[in-house]
């Protein structure tokens, strides 16, 4: 088997290529948007990478990111007050109802600072970090409507200002925007761009003078739309490459309401977070001055993706804070409700939901504070797919965990009187907006995939070179791979990061990383760079990457809670072994599929199915009661 | 007015945490468990502050007395408006018998090191529910007392008060320096906001021992046993007063 491979290595595998986008009717869109997305970002991506290459890149993620002493005493008294604020003054029943926040409600918060986390002090925010503003985001969620007008309005609406703004910028803007006298918004879709976002519509005209800029075209989904005094606005510019060449690139801008010729629509009627404004904001030959422009002309694109990239981690957090007050509330009528002269928390199902929803919260919150915590790391390290990876986790963990406490509560859960299904509803759009959760799995997925294919590439061509030592070293481990099954990635041991009663989960977390290593390598011999169209298998990759990356951060943390003895610690290592057990198998099972012609892969089967039903657009079977004669 | 007042601040467990004794049962479990001011000292810093900001008085300092961590209930205060705090460490076997008594002692001996116009004081704390560490300060001091206070006014060297008794209100005039203790419907507290707990971090806490103080705090009371309330049993549906009546005999309760 190794020197078949060996011979196949002489195959040429390209990578950093343009890579295609298909549009709706199976024409190449455009080729430039997802280079211009991985060639620019910076060289230090922080963890994941290294898992597509079958390697643990221990040093970023042990031991498990700590704050200092005085930061956790500042962080415990922020809560507090939010945390009143939260349970006496907010109706949240009553936001649902009338699908709005009361004014008054809006206006305790701006008064409690919320509005300007992460805006600094000199601009008359707090200043927090990262993980400061994920540990607000367990409270703030505890209300799902509250919650997304302030991430729309910190988060993502004036977020491009914060991180690409230039000092004029900021000091116009972000004083007002902290104080909440502004509220913020986040432009970018429009009817016919949602996650295709670099196809949008919009335009920005250079006036004559070369003073303003005319804007016009119409977003939508747009929250705070009806709100917000500022709107970060993505519309297209005619921009002249270095080439000389005329092209057409998105620009980020600022633009006032007071500007003219913004209007919004009448708020949208959604299924959940209906305190929360959405509508359609259009712009009618909206003057902006140059000015306003955010960042470089024609720097728009990569501006949005790195404002929504940053904020991403925080949804973590939020679902977490949100499962823990759940859990309490599910446990209250678990150990009350009887039926059949015993209480139903002794019965093994509803137990299961318990262990369930414990599980996710722990899982959630590792893997925000764990990410968090490199985002916080000086220099600005690139954790966008780690960030990416948590909001897959806690938007679809967050959807069942609630679903599950529902259920424990049976027909009482369904009904209004009791917040459940407020919740469920409101947890929905987590799957949905932010990046639906299929685009950042191919995000997730095709971006280490490249990494993998850069480093596999190099190596082949030094072989090509005439490089023995790179031949020997793959040839070597291919050896090693089929005489031997153990794996030591040097994360146990006497070296080790992992505290030793964890040292079983690490080791099923080493061999699933090896296992995932060999795994990617297969893929990319197979399909090259047509991998960007196997989304099924895509999404395996990532659904592996995902549960590695959550294990690695439930491991890291239970090593430190044991180290340092936290408080039930020995809960801690019970819920991180548990979890690590049952991805290990999750993971198996999906390599497997992804192997070479793996009977346990249905791939092929799913897309013929899908190809005859989409074909009709409708069930094409025969009914059962029909007959031929 | 150089009007100084001195406002007393109690950690305590906070009133939404289900209360459970341990189960050596010398006292309830605090360990781990939520601590927040006691609601009464929430409206005592409130009417400081409110004090202040209407200019009738100079500087509100907050005192709390107990372990280190009764500097988060001292940092709160800062950042509802007090301008600087006292901590009196106070830990171990003394905190346990850290009772009104001691405490008054302590305040009584700050205010006049401080020269304090006016001590406020929550009526009681929600823990102990003992409501009467504002009488014995008043006492210690000789100064005169406006107790369960719905209403103050100051005016110029006397405060006006409005006090909540049980057959009504009951308007008292005090000469100052005076002790006051507040009642629910003073006042409604202010968020501690995020801004102002970060303005907080810069004014000062002074740490004071009671030994320095003068004060001795032996208590001469001995905590027995604490027990959990008694279960509450469920009650009956009677049809008709004969019913009732009836039941009432048979329960020995007539």
């Amino acid at each position: 088997m190794s020197l078949n491979r060996l011979v196949t290595l002489s195959r040429r595998v390209t990578w950093g290529s343009l890579i295609p986008l298909f549009g709706p009717n199976g024409k190449v869109v455009s080729n430039v948007q997802f280079r211009r997305l991985f060639r620019t970002q910076t060289p230090s991506l922080a963890f994941a990478k290294d898992l597509f290459l079958g390697k643990v890149n221990k040093a970023e993620v042990f031991p498990y990111p700590e704050i200092s002493r005085e930061e956790l005493e500042e962080i415990n008294q922020f809560v507090a007050p939010v945390e009143k604020f939260f349970s006496e003054d907010v109706d949240s029943q009553r936001i649902d109802r009338e699908a709005t926040i009361p004014p008054e409600t809006l206006e305790g918060i701006k008064q409690l600072g919320l509005f300007g986390i992460q805006v600094p002090e000199e601009y008359g925010g707090l200043g927090l970090s990262n993980t400061m503003y994920a540990r607000l985001g367990e409270t703030t969620s505890l209300d799902g409507s509250i919650a997304v007008t302030l991430a729309a309005h910190q988060a993502i609406g004036l977020k491009g200002i914060l991180i690409a703004g230039n000092e004029q910028q900021k000091a116009k803007y972000l004083p007002k925007l902290a104080s909440g006298e502004h509220v913020a918004a986040f432009c970018l879709t429009e009817p016919g761009s949602g996650s295709d976002a670099a196809s949008i519509q919009t335009r920005a005209t250079l006036t004559e003078d070369g003073k303003h800029y005319l804007i016009s075209g119409s977003k939508i989904w747009i929250s705070n739309g009806g709100l917000a005094d500022i709107f970060t606005v993505f519309a297209r510019t005619a921009v002249v490459d270095k080439d000389g060449q005329k092209k057409d690139k998105i620009t980020a801008f600022i633009v006032e309401r007071a500007f003219g010729g913004v209007t919004s629509g009448k708020p949208e009627d959604k299924l959940g977070i209906r305190g929360s404004n959405t509508c359609e904001v259009l712009f009618e030959n909206t003057k902006v001055p140059v000015e306003n422009v955010i960042g470089e002309v024609g720097g728009g694109f990569k501006a949005a993706m790195n404002i929504l990239n940053s904020g991403r981690f925080s949804m973590g957090s939020a679902t977490a804070g949100m499962i823990k007050k759940l859990i309490e509330l599910t446990a209250e009528y678990a150990a009350t409700r009887k039926q059949f002269n015993r209480s139903i928390s002794e019965f093994g199902m509803i137990q299961e939901k318990f262990a369930l929803m414990a599980m996710n919260a722990f899982v959630m919150e590792s893997m925000a504070y764990l990410t968090a915590g490199m985002m916080d790391k000086p220099g600005i390290p690139d954790c966008s797919v780690e960030a990416a990876m948590v909001k897959v986790f806690s938007s679809e963990g967050g959807w069942i965990c609630v679903s599950e406490a529902l259920q424990v509560l049976g027909g009482v859960g369904y009904m209004k009187s009791y917040p459940f299904e407020r919740y469920l509803r409101d947890c929905r759009i987590l799957l949905i907006f932010e990046g639906t959760n299929e685009i950042l799995r191919m995000y997730i997925a095709l971006t280490g995939m490249q990494h993998a294919g850069k480093i596999l590439t190099g190596k082949i061509k030094e072989m090509k070179k005439g490089n023995i030592g790179v031949a020997l070293q793959m040839f070597g481990k291919k050896l090693r791979d089929s005489i031997s099954t153990k794996v030591d990635l040097g994360l146990t041991g006497k070296d080790g990061v992992v505290h030793p009663s964890l040292t079983e989960s690490t080791k099923k977390l080493e061999e699933n990383v090896h296992f995932f290593g060999n795994t990617v390598e297969g893929l990319l011999y197979r399909y090259g760079k047509t991998i960007v169209d196997e989304q099924m298998a895509l999404k395996k990759v990532a659904d592996v990457l995902i549960n590695l990356y959550a294990m690695t951060a439930v491991l890291s943390r239970a090593s430190r809670s044991i180290s340092i003895g936290l408080r039930n610690h020995d809960h801690e290592v019970l819920l991180a072994n548990t979890f690590c057990s049952d991805a290990y198998y999750k993971n198996n099972f999906l390599m497997t599929q992804l192997q070479k012609n793996a009977p346990e892969n249905n791939d092929d089967s799913i897309k013929k199915i899908a190809k005859d039903v989409l074909a009709k657009r409708a069930y094409i079977c025969s009914h059962p009661l029909d007959r031929t004669f | 007015m150089s009007a100084r007042v001195l406002v007393g601040v109690k950690r305590v467990i906070d009133y939404a945490v289900k209360i459970r004794v341990k189960p050596d049962n010398t006292g309830v479990v605090t360990d781990g468990v939520k601590h927040s001011m006691n609601p009464f000292c929430e409206i005592a810093v409130e009417e400081a502050v409110k004090l202040k900001e209407k200019k009738l008085i100079k500087e509100v300092v907050a005192v709390s007395c107990g372990p280190q961590q009764a500097q988060e209930t001292i940092r709160t205060a800062l950042a509802m408006g007090a301008d600087r705090g006292i901590h009196v460490e106070v830990s171990g076997k003394d905190y346990d018998n850290l009772g009104p008594l001691q405490v008054s002692k302590i305040l009584a001996a700050l205010a006049k090191k401080e020269e304090t116009s006016l001590i406020i004081l929550g009526k009681q704390a929600i823990d102990d529910d003992c409501n009467q560490t504002g009488q014995m300060t008043a006492a210690l001091l000789d100064w005169p007392q406006g107790t369960f206070a719905s209403e103050v006014v100051l005016e110029g060297d006397k405060v006006k008060v409005i006090r909540e008794i049980d057959g009504g209100l009951e308007t008292v005039r005090l000469k100052m320096p005076a002790v006051i203790t507040a009642d629910l419907r003073l006042n409604t507290p202010r968020y501690a906001t995020l801004p102002n707990i970060m303005k907080a971090k810069k004014k000062k806490i002074d740490v004071v021992k009671p030994g320095e103080l003068g004060v001795d705090l032996t208590s001469h009371l001995e905590v027995l046993r604490v027990d959990e309330p008694p279960q509450r049993q469920a009650g009956m549906k009677v049809e008709t007063v004969e019913e009732l009546i009836s039941r009432l005999k048979e329960a020995g309760r007539m």
